[in-house]
């Protein structure tokens, strides 16, 4: 492998792992669950990215091939971290928001997530379970 | 009679040249089997999306595609650097509702994708109606900037593309 290739390589691994560990320690520092989602769904795409460029020019440098299957990978982790944050949003604000905690987005209609349950009623407003266990574990923050 | 064969032009031809990426390699086999998935795929998930999305400018794509790339590399650095350094006391995170100028689903999710992608800002729910989107920042002093910057940098692009 030509050294210009050594030196690119290791540049990006490097930048890879110092973004994917802001990341994960974002999860640590960050207050509460919401601000949390940031950190990971952020930080760890440059995190990937950067070993996946790595990695195409590791296989340029020593085989002479164009891999192009990391192209793939950067589109199918655009095309899904989105969702997976929205459904870990989602959850958020079935949980731990009432629409009254949130703004209105405009005079006589509330977001789609409130509405499919009735009228301004969250999961922790479900009455107890009659065996005794309440509808929803409290999870310590 | 085309409606039939070829229900989503754009989802053949991206299925046909995501198979080929995926084998790595143009032989007659691939191209075989890429065309086969290019034709069923579309045929099979076409009760799910009886409507063709239009695209009334997709020249615009490439420089949207651009824009974002460039503002998800500023946006790790931006995050990394709040995770990093910002104390937790002077943290802003604020509930950002942005009203919607685009109609067609396919523009809002991909608008919604955006924002989920790019600096300290996470698209959590859609207005009942549609016309709304609520949006997650990590830190914003002045929220109503926020809302102006998606409306001006993203959503005005994909105004164009879409409609």
């Amino acid at each position: 492998m030509p050294f210009w290739a050594e030196i690119t390589v290791t540049l990006f691994l490097v930048i890879a792992g110092l973004f994917g560990l802001v990341g994960s320690y974002g999860l640590v520092r960050l207050p509460d669950p919401m601000t949390r989602l940031h950190a990971p769904t952020k930080a760890t795409t440059l995190g990937v990215g950067g070993a996946l460029i790595a990695s195409m020019v590791f296989f340029y440098a020593t085989e002479g091939r164009v891999s192009t299957h990391e192209l793939l990978i950067t589109v199918f982790l655009f095309l899904t971290s989105p969702i997976t944050a929205l459904f870990i949003a989602k959850v958020h604000l079935h949980q731990r928001e009432t629409p009254d905690d949130l703004p209105t987005p405009a005079e006589g209609t509330g977001w789609a997530g409130f509405a499919a349950e009735g009228p301004a009623r969250g999961v922790r407003d479900f009455p107890p379970d009659p065996a005794g266990d309440t509808a929803t574990p409290e999870i310590s923050r | 009679m085309r409606a039939r064969f070829l229900p989503h032009p754009l989802l053949s031809l991206t299925l046909f040249l995501v198979w080929l990426l995926l084998v790595n390699s143009i032989s007659l086999n691939s191209i075989v089997f890429a065309a086969i998935l290019g034709l069923v795929v579309p045929m099979i998930t076409q009760p799910y999306w009886p409507d063709m999305p239009r695209l009334s400018k997709p020249m615009a794509i490439p420089a949207y595609v651009l824009i974002v790339l460039y503002d998800i590399v500023m946006a790790n650095i931006q995050v990394a650097m709040i995770v990093l350094f910002k104390p937790k006391s002077r943290l802003q995170p604020a509930w950002v509702c942005v009203p919607l100028d685009l109609r067609t689903p396919e523009a809002i999710t991909v608008l919604a994708g955006t924002i989920t992608l790019t600096p300290g800002t996470v698209s959590c729910d859609l207005a009942e109606d549609g016309h709304a989107v609520l949006v997650h920042c990590l830190h914003a002093p002045d929220p109503a900037a926020v809302r102006d910057d998606i409306k001006s940098r993203y959503e005005r692009r994909l105004k164009e593309i879409f409609e």
